[in-house]
Protein backbone atom coordinates (compact mmCIF):
# COMPACT_ATOMS: atom_id res chain seq x y z
CA UNK A 1 0.00 0.00 0.00
CA UNK A 2 2.88 2.04 0.72
CA UNK A 3 3.37 2.32 -3.10
CA UNK A 4 -0.12 3.50 -3.89
CA UNK A 5 -0.08 7.42 -4.53
CA UNK A 6 -2.48 8.88 -2.58
CA UNK A 7 -4.80 9.82 -5.15
CA UNK A 8 -4.94 5.74 -5.91
CA UNK A 9 -5.54 5.72 -2.45
CA UNK A 10 -8.13 8.41 -2.10
CA UNK A 11 -10.05 7.63 -5.31
CA UNK A 12 -10.20 3.76 -3.90
CA UNK A 13 -11.02 5.10 -0.21
CA UNK A 14 -14.23 7.13 -2.04
CA UNK A 15 -14.59 4.22 -4.20
CA UNK A 16 -15.00 1.93 -0.59
CA UNK A 17 -17.32 4.64 1.24
CA UNK A 18 -19.52 4.45 -2.20
CA UNK A 19 -19.97 0.95 -2.35
CA UNK A 20 -20.61 0.48 1.62
CA UNK A 21 -22.96 3.30 1.74
CA UNK A 22 -25.05 2.13 -1.43
CA UNK A 23 -25.09 -0.98 0.51
CA UNK A 24 -25.23 -3.54 -1.99
CA UNK A 25 -22.36 -5.53 -0.83
CA UNK A 26 -22.87 -8.82 1.10
CA UNK A 27 -21.85 -8.09 4.86
CA UNK A 28 -18.71 -10.43 4.95
CA UNK A 29 -17.40 -8.01 1.90
CA UNK A 30 -18.95 -4.90 4.21
CA UNK A 31 -16.21 -5.90 6.54
CA UNK A 32 -13.14 -6.21 4.59
CA UNK A 33 -14.14 -3.10 2.61
CA UNK A 34 -14.49 -1.51 5.99
CA UNK A 35 -10.80 -2.97 7.18
CA UNK A 36 -9.41 -1.45 3.78
CA UNK A 37 -11.31 1.59 4.07
CA UNK A 38 -9.93 2.44 7.46
CA UNK A 39 -6.34 1.69 6.32
CA UNK A 40 -6.37 3.47 3.37
CA UNK A 41 -7.89 6.43 5.36
CA UNK A 42 -4.67 5.98 7.56
CA UNK A 43 -2.58 5.77 4.86
CA UNK A 44 -3.78 9.43 3.37
CA UNK A 45 -3.42 10.84 6.80
CA UNK A 46 -0.09 9.50 6.82
CA UNK A 47 0.83 10.85 3.40
CA UNK A 48 -0.58 14.21 4.83
CA UNK A 49 1.46 13.85 7.46
CA UNK A 50 4.77 13.21 6.09
CA UNK A 51 4.87 14.98 2.91
CA UNK A 52 7.72 17.98 3.09
CA UNK A 53 8.28 21.00 0.55
CA UNK A 54 10.63 20.52 -1.46
CA UNK A 55 11.93 22.83 -4.31
CA UNK A 56 14.11 21.96 -6.84
CA UNK A 57 15.89 22.75 -10.09
CA UNK A 58 16.38 20.48 -13.18
CA UNK A 59 19.67 21.10 -14.69
CA UNK A 60 21.61 18.94 -17.93
CA UNK A 61 25.37 18.88 -16.83
CA UNK A 62 27.88 18.42 -20.13
CA UNK A 63 26.97 15.47 -21.00
CA UNK A 64 23.56 16.15 -21.35
CA UNK A 65 22.33 13.74 -17.92
CA UNK A 66 19.77 15.55 -15.94
CA UNK A 67 20.35 16.21 -12.34
CA UNK A 68 18.60 18.33 -9.72
CA UNK A 69 19.41 20.92 -7.21
CA UNK A 70 18.41 22.90 -4.67
CA UNK A 71 16.38 25.83 -5.57
CA UNK A 72 16.48 28.71 -3.07
CA UNK A 73 14.15 31.46 -3.74
CA UNK A 74 11.83 33.55 -1.46
CA UNK A 75 8.22 33.57 -3.22
CA UNK A 76 8.09 37.50 -1.60
CA UNK A 77 11.62 38.75 -2.75
CA UNK A 78 11.31 41.33 -5.16
CA UNK A 79 7.93 42.03 -4.84
CA UNK B 1 18.24 54.43 -91.33
CA UNK B 2 21.73 52.93 -91.59
CA UNK B 3 22.46 54.56 -88.60
CA UNK B 4 20.25 52.72 -86.34
CA UNK B 5 21.44 51.22 -83.21
CA UNK B 6 20.36 47.29 -82.66
CA UNK B 7 21.17 45.47 -79.20
CA UNK B 8 21.82 42.05 -79.66
CA UNK B 9 19.05 40.56 -77.06
CA UNK B 10 21.92 39.78 -74.76
CA UNK B 11 22.54 43.45 -74.85
CA UNK B 12 18.69 44.68 -74.29
CA UNK B 13 17.85 42.18 -71.34
CA UNK B 14 20.80 43.85 -69.60
CA UNK B 15 19.98 47.57 -70.06
CA UNK B 16 16.30 46.10 -68.99
CA UNK B 17 18.10 44.82 -66.19
CA UNK B 18 20.29 47.77 -65.18
CA UNK B 19 16.94 50.16 -65.31
CA UNK B 20 14.95 47.51 -63.35
CA UNK B 21 17.05 46.38 -61.00
CA UNK B 22 19.81 49.97 -60.51
CA UNK B 23 16.44 52.26 -61.17
CA UNK B 24 13.88 50.82 -59.43
CA UNK B 25 14.66 51.04 -55.42
CA UNK B 26 13.21 48.41 -52.95
CA UNK B 27 9.76 48.99 -52.73
CA UNK B 28 6.57 47.72 -50.62
CA UNK B 29 4.12 46.28 -52.68
CA UNK B 30 0.65 44.74 -51.83
CA UNK B 31 -1.28 41.96 -53.13
CA UNK B 32 -2.92 38.50 -53.05
CA UNK B 33 -0.77 35.03 -53.18
CA UNK B 34 -1.45 33.03 -56.31
CA UNK B 35 0.48 30.06 -57.61
CA UNK B 36 2.45 28.97 -54.79
CA UNK B 37 4.99 26.42 -55.40
CA UNK B 38 8.06 25.26 -53.04
CA UNK B 39 10.02 23.37 -54.84
CA UNK B 40 12.32 20.72 -52.97
CA UNK B 41 15.01 23.83 -53.03
CA UNK B 42 12.96 25.14 -50.71
CA UNK B 43 12.36 28.38 -52.05
CA UNK B 44 9.13 29.76 -52.85
CA UNK B 45 7.58 30.97 -56.04
CA UNK B 46 4.32 32.85 -56.18
CA UNK B 47 2.62 35.37 -58.05
CA UNK B 48 1.32 38.64 -56.86
CA UNK B 49 -1.46 39.82 -58.38
CA UNK B 50 -4.56 42.20 -58.15
CA UNK B 51 -7.60 42.79 -60.31
CA UNK B 52 -5.91 44.02 -63.46
CA UNK B 53 -2.24 42.62 -62.75
CA UNK B 54 0.28 40.58 -61.80
CA UNK B 55 3.71 40.20 -60.76
CA UNK B 56 6.35 36.90 -60.56
CA UNK B 57 7.74 36.87 -56.77
CA UNK B 58 9.84 34.73 -55.48
CA UNK B 59 11.20 34.14 -51.87
CA UNK B 60 14.48 31.98 -51.04
CA UNK B 61 14.46 29.73 -48.50
CA UNK B 62 16.61 32.05 -46.37
CA UNK B 63 13.86 34.62 -46.16
CA UNK B 64 11.41 32.38 -46.12
CA UNK B 65 12.32 30.94 -42.76
CA UNK B 66 12.44 34.71 -41.24
CA UNK B 67 8.73 35.12 -42.24
CA UNK B 68 6.17 34.08 -39.42
CA UNK B 69 3.26 33.07 -41.36
CA UNK B 70 3.62 30.47 -43.70
CA UNK B 71 2.48 32.08 -47.43
CA UNK B 72 -0.55 30.46 -49.19
CA UNK B 73 -2.85 31.24 -52.23
CA UNK B 74 -5.25 33.91 -51.55
CA UNK B 75 -3.52 35.38 -48.71
CA UNK B 76 -3.53 39.26 -49.07
CA UNK B 77 -0.10 40.28 -48.37
CA UNK B 78 2.29 43.34 -48.17
CA UNK B 79 5.49 42.50 -49.74
CA UNK B 80 8.78 44.31 -49.57
CA UNK B 81 11.88 43.58 -52.08
CA UNK B 82 13.35 44.63 -55.63
CA UNK B 83 13.15 43.83 -59.04
CA UNK B 84 15.26 41.40 -60.97
CA UNK B 85 15.58 40.22 -64.12
CA UNK B 86 15.81 36.58 -64.96
CA UNK B 87 17.71 36.96 -68.66
CA UNK B 88 17.19 33.38 -70.14
CA UNK B 89 13.72 33.55 -69.60
CA UNK B 90 13.25 37.27 -70.65
CA UNK B 91 11.41 37.99 -67.77
CA UNK B 92 11.64 39.84 -64.30
CA UNK B 93 10.45 39.21 -61.17
CA UNK B 94 10.09 40.22 -57.42
CA UNK B 95 12.48 38.81 -54.36
CA UNK B 96 11.14 39.08 -51.89
CA UNK B 97 13.20 40.12 -48.40
CA UNK B 98 10.00 40.98 -46.46
CA UNK B 99 6.52 39.62 -46.22
CA UNK B 100 3.48 40.31 -43.96
CA UNK B 101 0.07 39.57 -43.97
CA UNK B 102 -2.23 42.69 -44.79
CA UNK B 103 -4.78 43.51 -42.44
CA UNK B 104 -3.62 41.09 -39.87
CA UNK B 105 -0.04 41.01 -38.16
CA UNK B 106 2.35 38.63 -39.18
CA UNK B 107 1.98 36.91 -36.28
CA UNK B 108 -1.62 36.90 -35.92
CA UNK B 109 -1.73 34.96 -39.56
CA UNK B 110 0.98 32.54 -38.23
CA UNK B 111 -1.29 31.85 -35.06
CA UNK B 112 -4.24 31.46 -37.37
CA UNK B 113 -2.68 28.99 -39.48
CA UNK B 114 -0.96 26.62 -37.31
CA UNK B 115 -4.19 26.80 -34.82
CA UNK B 116 -5.95 25.65 -37.89
CA UNK B 117 -3.45 22.75 -38.71
CA UNK B 118 -3.48 21.91 -35.29
CA UNK B 119 -7.20 21.63 -34.95
CA UNK B 120 -7.48 19.34 -37.51
CA UNK B 121 -4.99 17.18 -36.14
CA UNK B 122 -7.47 16.75 -33.38
CA UNK B 123 -5.22 18.03 -31.18
CA UNK B 124 -7.77 20.17 -29.11
CA UNK B 125 -9.98 17.53 -28.88
CA UNK B 126 -11.64 18.00 -25.32
CA UNK B 127 -11.46 13.77 -25.50
CA UNK B 128 -7.59 14.07 -25.69
CA UNK B 129 -7.08 16.21 -22.61
CA UNK B 130 -6.00 14.13 -19.56
CA UNK B 131 -7.55 15.08 -16.00
CA UNK B 132 -5.25 16.59 -13.87
CA UNK B 133 -3.66 14.41 -10.94
CA UNK B 134 -6.02 15.50 -8.23
CA UNK B 135 -3.12 15.29 -5.73
CA UNK B 136 0.22 15.61 -7.43
CA UNK B 137 3.04 14.88 -5.04
CA UNK B 138 5.19 15.64 -7.69
CA UNK B 139 4.83 18.48 -9.52
CA UNK B 140 6.74 19.98 -12.80
CA UNK B 141 7.12 23.43 -13.98
CA UNK B 142 8.68 25.20 -17.01
CA UNK B 143 9.54 28.42 -16.56
CA UNK B 144 11.84 31.20 -16.49
CA UNK B 145 13.63 30.92 -13.10
CA UNK B 146 13.96 34.63 -12.61
CA UNK B 147 10.13 35.57 -13.52
CA UNK B 148 7.10 36.44 -11.20
CA UNK B 149 5.88 33.82 -12.30
CA UNK B 150 7.94 31.27 -10.76
CA UNK B 151 7.14 33.33 -7.44
CA UNK B 152 3.74 33.58 -7.81
CA UNK B 153 3.32 30.29 -8.56
CA UNK B 154 5.68 29.31 -5.24
CA UNK B 155 3.78 31.63 -2.95
CA UNK B 156 0.42 30.25 -4.06
CA UNK B 157 1.75 26.87 -3.54
CA UNK B 158 3.24 27.58 -0.44
CA UNK B 159 0.46 28.94 1.05
CA UNK B 160 -2.33 26.19 -0.41
CA UNK B 161 -0.44 22.97 0.76
CA UNK B 162 3.51 23.87 0.96
CA UNK B 163 4.38 19.97 1.77
CA UNK B 164 4.84 19.10 -2.44
CA UNK B 165 7.85 18.22 -4.55
CA UNK B 166 8.50 21.37 -6.91
CA UNK B 167 11.29 20.90 -9.77
CA UNK B 168 11.58 23.97 -11.91
CA UNK B 169 12.85 23.28 -15.20
CA UNK B 170 14.58 26.93 -16.27
CA UNK B 171 13.94 27.88 -19.29
CA UNK B 172 14.19 31.15 -21.34
CA UNK B 173 10.38 31.90 -22.34
CA UNK B 174 11.01 34.62 -24.98
CA UNK B 175 13.38 35.17 -27.73
CA UNK B 176 14.72 32.95 -30.60
CA UNK B 177 15.46 29.50 -29.29
CA UNK B 178 13.25 29.91 -26.31
CA UNK B 179 10.73 27.45 -27.80
CA UNK B 180 12.63 24.64 -28.21
CA UNK B 181 13.96 25.00 -24.43
CA UNK B 182 10.26 25.01 -23.72
CA UNK B 183 9.92 21.71 -25.79
CA UNK B 184 13.06 20.14 -24.42
CA UNK B 185 11.74 21.14 -20.88
CA UNK B 186 8.84 19.39 -21.21
CA UNK B 187 10.41 16.35 -22.28
CA UNK B 188 13.27 16.45 -19.67
CA UNK B 189 10.34 16.45 -16.66
CA UNK B 190 8.38 13.46 -18.20
CA UNK B 191 12.01 11.61 -18.41
CA UNK B 192 12.03 11.96 -14.60
CA UNK B 193 9.52 9.15 -14.39
CA UNK B 194 7.52 10.60 -11.29
CA UNK B 195 6.23 13.97 -12.17
CA UNK B 196 2.52 13.98 -11.93
CA UNK B 197 1.66 17.42 -13.42
CA UNK B 198 3.59 19.65 -15.50
CA UNK B 199 2.85 23.45 -15.76
CA UNK B 200 4.61 25.26 -18.88
CA UNK B 201 3.65 28.94 -18.62
CA UNK B 202 5.33 32.54 -18.27
CA UNK B 203 4.26 35.93 -16.95
CA UNK B 204 2.47 38.30 -19.37
CA UNK B 205 3.38 40.02 -22.29
CA UNK B 206 3.36 41.47 -25.80
CA UNK B 207 2.10 38.73 -28.64
CA UNK B 208 5.67 38.91 -29.32
CA UNK B 209 6.97 38.30 -26.05
CA UNK B 210 4.65 35.49 -25.38
CA UNK B 211 5.51 33.52 -28.70
CA UNK B 212 7.29 30.80 -27.80
CA UNK B 213 4.30 29.58 -26.53
CA UNK B 214 2.46 30.02 -30.51
CA UNK B 215 5.18 27.89 -31.60
CA UNK B 216 4.36 24.49 -33.25
CA UNK B 217 7.35 22.58 -31.13
CA UNK B 218 5.92 23.63 -27.64
CA UNK B 219 2.72 22.14 -28.69
CA UNK B 220 4.11 18.94 -30.29
CA UNK B 221 6.07 18.80 -26.64
CA UNK B 222 2.91 19.45 -24.71
CA UNK B 223 1.07 16.85 -26.90
CA UNK B 224 3.56 14.07 -26.57
CA UNK B 225 3.65 15.01 -22.79
CA UNK B 226 3.32 11.99 -20.52
CA UNK B 227 2.23 13.59 -17.93
CA UNK B 228 -0.79 16.25 -18.45
CA UNK B 229 0.25 19.53 -18.71
CA UNK B 230 -1.16 23.21 -17.35
CA UNK B 231 -0.38 25.70 -19.93
CA UNK B 232 0.00 28.91 -17.47
CA UNK B 233 0.97 32.38 -19.92
CA UNK B 234 -0.23 35.40 -18.17
CA UNK B 235 -2.30 36.89 -20.51
CA UNK B 236 -6.09 36.59 -19.64
CA UNK B 237 -7.97 37.51 -22.61
CA UNK B 238 -6.02 35.83 -25.79
CA UNK B 239 -5.08 32.05 -26.09
CA UNK B 240 -1.89 30.87 -27.38
CA UNK B 241 -1.51 27.93 -28.66
CA UNK B 242 -0.31 25.90 -26.24
CA UNK B 243 -3.19 26.69 -24.15
CA UNK B 244 -5.24 25.01 -26.98
CA UNK B 245 -3.17 21.79 -26.83
CA UNK B 246 -2.89 21.75 -23.10
CA UNK B 247 -4.67 19.39 -20.61
CA UNK B 248 -5.78 22.57 -18.73
CA UNK B 249 -5.30 26.27 -19.49
CA UNK B 250 -5.18 28.56 -16.79
CA UNK B 251 -5.20 32.53 -17.09
CA UNK B 252 -2.23 33.27 -15.38
CA UNK B 253 0.46 31.28 -13.29
CA UNK B 254 -1.06 32.08 -10.18
CA UNK B 255 -4.19 30.34 -11.22
CA UNK B 256 -2.53 27.49 -12.58
CA UNK B 257 -0.85 26.91 -9.05
CA UNK B 258 -4.18 27.27 -7.62
CA UNK B 259 -5.85 24.50 -10.12
CA UNK B 260 -3.34 22.26 -9.53
CA UNK B 261 -2.36 22.39 -6.03
CA UNK B 262 -5.49 22.26 -3.81
CA UNK B 263 -5.94 23.69 -0.38
CA UNK B 264 -4.11 21.22 2.33
CA UNK B 265 -7.13 21.67 4.50
CA UNK B 266 -10.06 20.97 2.18
CA UNK B 267 -7.86 18.10 1.34
CA UNK B 268 -7.53 16.97 5.07
CA UNK B 269 -11.51 18.08 5.36
CA UNK B 270 -12.16 15.71 2.48
CA UNK B 271 -10.52 12.69 3.76
CA UNK B 272 -11.91 13.38 7.29
CA UNK B 273 -15.35 13.25 5.58
CA UNK B 274 -14.25 9.94 3.93
CA UNK B 275 -13.57 8.32 7.17
CA UNK B 276 -16.80 9.37 8.63
CA UNK B 277 -19.01 8.36 6.25
CA UNK B 278 -17.04 4.93 5.97
CA UNK B 279 -17.69 4.25 10.07
CA UNK B 280 -20.91 5.49 9.24
CA UNK B 281 -21.85 3.36 6.08
CA UNK B 282 -21.03 0.17 8.23
CA UNK B 283 -22.83 1.25 10.99
CA UNK B 284 -25.96 1.42 8.78
CA UNK B 285 -24.79 -1.86 6.69
CA UNK B 286 -24.86 -3.58 10.45
CA UNK B 287 -27.96 -2.28 11.69
CA UNK B 288 -30.02 -3.34 9.01
CA UNK B 289 -28.52 -6.75 8.87
CA UNK B 290 -29.69 -6.92 12.48
CA UNK B 291 -32.74 -5.42 11.34
CA UNK B 292 -33.16 -8.26 8.39
CA UNK B 293 -31.85 -11.16 10.58
CA UNK B 294 -35.28 -9.81 13.48
CA UNK B 295 -37.29 -9.43 10.87
CA UNK B 296 -36.48 -13.42 9.01
CA UNK B 297 -36.71 -14.59 12.75
CA UNK B 298 -40.16 -13.37 13.26
CA UNK B 299 -41.62 -14.63 10.15
CA UNK B 300 -40.42 -17.59 10.71
CA UNK B 301 -41.94 -18.35 14.16
CA UNK B 302 -44.87 -17.20 12.31
CA UNK B 303 -45.52 -18.52 9.61
CA UNK B 304 -43.79 -22.00 10.20
CA UNK B 305 -43.88 -22.91 13.49
CA UNK B 306 -41.76 -25.88 12.87
CA UNK B 307 -40.29 -28.89 14.63
CA UNK B 308 -36.86 -27.78 14.20
CA UNK B 309 -37.61 -24.47 15.79
CA UNK B 310 -39.67 -25.75 18.49
CA UNK B 311 -37.35 -28.68 19.01
CA UNK B 312 -34.41 -26.48 19.19
CA UNK B 313 -36.15 -23.88 21.75
CA UNK B 314 -36.92 -27.29 23.64
CA UNK B 315 -33.14 -28.15 23.38
CA UNK B 316 -32.18 -25.05 24.96
CA UNK B 317 -34.78 -25.14 27.24
CA UNK B 318 -33.42 -28.53 28.61
CA UNK B 319 -30.08 -27.28 28.25
CA UNK B 320 -31.32 -24.43 30.26
CA UNK B 321 -32.60 -26.38 33.16
CA UNK B 322 -29.43 -29.06 32.93
CA UNK B 323 -26.89 -25.70 33.44
CA UNK B 324 -28.96 -24.16 36.18
CA UNK B 325 -29.38 -27.71 37.82
CA UNK B 326 -25.94 -28.53 37.69
CA UNK B 327 -25.55 -25.20 38.97
CA UNK B 328 -27.35 -25.62 41.56
CA UNK B 329 -26.05 -29.17 42.40
CA UNK B 330 -22.75 -27.29 42.74
CA UNK B 331 -24.17 -24.70 44.50
CA UNK B 332 -25.50 -27.52 47.00
CA UNK B 333 -21.45 -29.27 47.09
CA UNK B 334 -20.02 -26.06 47.87
CA UNK B 335 -22.43 -25.43 50.38
CA UNK B 336 -22.23 -28.38 52.14
CA UNK B 337 -18.39 -27.92 51.69
CA UNK B 338 -18.76 -24.72 53.13
CA UNK B 339 -20.57 -26.38 55.93
CA UNK B 340 -18.15 -28.62 56.83
CA UNK B 341 -15.18 -26.33 56.51
CA UNK B 342 -17.01 -23.85 58.99
CA UNK B 343 -17.84 -26.70 61.60
CA UNK B 344 -13.92 -27.37 61.39
CA UNK B 345 -12.79 -24.07 61.48
CA UNK B 346 -15.34 -23.75 64.85
CA UNK B 347 -13.99 -27.63 66.25
CA UNK B 348 -10.46 -25.50 66.02
CA UNK B 349 -11.86 -22.64 68.36
CA UNK B 350 -10.65 -23.60 71.82
CA UNK B 351 -13.74 -22.12 73.32
CA UNK B 352 -15.71 -24.24 71.11
CA UNK B 353 -13.55 -27.24 72.47
CA UNK B 354 -13.99 -26.32 76.10
CA UNK B 355 -17.62 -26.20 75.82
CA UNK B 356 -17.93 -29.37 73.19
CA UNK B 357 -15.27 -31.34 75.57
CA UNK B 358 -17.72 -30.51 78.35
CA UNK B 359 -20.27 -31.59 76.67
CA UNK B 360 -18.34 -34.73 76.03
CA UNK B 361 -17.96 -35.13 79.99
CA UNK B 362 -20.76 -34.60 80.71
CA UNK B 363 -22.15 -37.18 78.19
CA UNK B 364 -19.73 -39.39 79.51
CA UNK B 365 -20.64 -38.82 83.11
CA UNK B 366 -24.37 -39.25 82.16
CA UNK B 367 -23.21 -42.65 80.95
CA UNK B 368 -21.41 -43.63 83.57
CA UNK B 369 -24.19 -42.78 85.78
CA UNK B 370 -26.19 -44.74 83.64
CA UNK B 371 -24.21 -47.84 83.55
CA UNK B 372 -24.09 -47.40 87.11
CA UNK B 373 -27.50 -47.71 87.99
CA UNK B 374 -27.75 -50.35 85.25
CA UNK B 375 -25.13 -52.37 87.08
CA UNK B 376 -26.65 -51.96 90.61
CA UNK B 377 -30.17 -53.02 89.28
CA UNK B 378 -28.87 -55.75 87.55
CA UNK B 379 -27.22 -57.16 90.83
CA UNK B 380 -30.13 -56.16 92.96
CA UNK B 381 -32.32 -58.46 90.67
CA UNK B 382 -29.38 -60.84 90.62
CA UNK B 383 -29.54 -61.08 94.15
CA UNK B 384 -33.55 -61.11 94.18
CA UNK B 385 -33.07 -63.99 91.66
CA UNK B 386 -30.28 -65.76 93.74
CA UNK B 387 -32.12 -65.24 97.03
CA UNK B 388 -35.30 -66.79 95.57
CA UNK B 389 -32.87 -69.33 94.40
CA UNK B 390 -31.40 -69.66 98.19
CA UNK B 391 -34.86 -69.72 99.47
CA UNK B 392 -35.70 -72.47 97.12
CA UNK B 393 -32.91 -74.69 98.48
CA UNK B 394 -33.12 -74.15 102.02
CA UNK B 395 -34.09 -77.00 103.58
CA UNK B 396 -36.48 -75.39 105.70
CA UNK B 397 -38.64 -74.74 102.27
CA UNK B 398 -38.47 -78.16 101.81
CA UNK B 399 -39.39 -79.43 105.25
CA UNK B 400 -42.64 -76.98 104.35
CA UNK B 401 -43.51 -79.58 101.86
CA UNK B 402 -42.87 -82.46 104.24
CA UNK B 403 -39.61 -83.68 104.71
CA UNK B 404 -37.86 -83.54 107.92
CA UNK B 405 -34.23 -83.28 108.65
CA UNK B 406 -32.57 -85.44 111.18
CA UNK B 407 -29.65 -84.69 113.26
CA UNK B 408 -27.63 -86.72 115.42
CA UNK B 409 -26.94 -85.21 118.91
CA UNK B 410 -23.87 -83.68 117.61
CA UNK B 411 -25.87 -81.83 115.12
CA UNK B 412 -24.40 -83.90 112.00
CA UNK B 413 -27.16 -84.48 109.27
CA UNK B 414 -27.96 -87.63 109.00
CA UNK B 415 -28.17 -89.27 105.52
CA UNK B 416 -27.50 -92.80 106.02
CA UNK B 417 -28.55 -95.49 108.65
CA UNK B 418 -24.60 -96.17 109.74
CA UNK B 419 -24.36 -92.51 110.84
CA UNK B 420 -26.46 -93.91 114.07
CA UNK B 421 -26.63 -96.94 115.88
CA UNK B 422 -29.86 -98.23 117.98
CA UNK B 423 -30.92 -96.21 120.93
CA UNK B 424 -28.84 -93.22 119.81
CA UNK B 425 -30.36 -90.13 120.26
CA UNK B 426 -31.87 -88.10 117.32
CA UNK B 427 -33.19 -84.83 116.76
CA UNK B 428 -35.53 -84.91 114.02
CA UNK B 429 -36.52 -81.36 112.71
CA UNK B 430 -39.85 -81.09 111.42
CA UNK B 431 -41.27 -77.77 109.42
CA UNK B 432 -42.91 -76.56 112.84
CA UNK B 433 -41.18 -78.34 116.00
CA UNK B 434 -38.34 -80.55 116.44
CA UNK B 435 -39.08 -84.50 117.54
CA UNK B 436 -36.49 -86.09 120.06
CA UNK B 437 -36.00 -89.51 119.59
CA UNK B 438 -34.42 -92.64 119.94
CA UNK B 439 -32.86 -94.90 117.30
CA UNK B 440 -34.47 -98.52 117.57
CA UNK B 441 -33.14 -100.21 115.03
CA UNK B 442 -30.54 -99.49 111.79
CA UNK B 443 -31.13 -100.77 108.24
CA UNK B 444 -28.95 -101.05 106.05
CA UNK B 445 -31.50 -101.33 103.21
CA UNK B 446 -35.07 -100.86 102.93
CA UNK B 447 -37.57 -101.50 100.17
CA UNK B 448 -36.91 -98.01 98.47
CA UNK B 449 -35.20 -98.64 94.91
CA UNK B 450 -32.16 -97.93 94.44
CA UNK B 451 -30.91 -94.67 92.87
Amino acid sequence: MADLKFEDCLARLEQIVGALESGNLPLEDSLKAFEEGIALARHCAKYLDEAERRVELLLKDEAGLLKTQPFAIDPDDER
Amino acid sequence: MGDRQVYTVSQLTARIRDVLEEQVAPFWVEGEISNLRVPGSGHAYFTLKDDAAQIRVVLFRNRLRRIRFEPADGLHVLAFGALEVYAPRGEYQMVVELMEPKGLGALQVAFEQLKARLQAEGLFDPGRKRPLPRFPRKIGIVTSPTGAAIRDMLRVIGRRFGELHIVVRPVRVQGEGSAREIAEGIADLNALGDVDVIIAGRGGGSLEDLWAFNEEVVARAIVGSKAPVMSAVGHEVDFTIADFVADLRAPTPSAAAELVVREKEAVVDGLRDLHHRLSRALARRLERQRERLVLYAERRVLSDPSRPLRDAQRRLDELGLRLSSALGAGRRHAVHRLALATQRLHSGNPAVRISSGRGWLGQLQGRLDAGARRSLDRSVHGFRVAAGKLDGLSPLAVLGRGYSLTRTASGEIVRSADQVAPRDPVSVLLHEGTLECTVEETRERDGRPQV
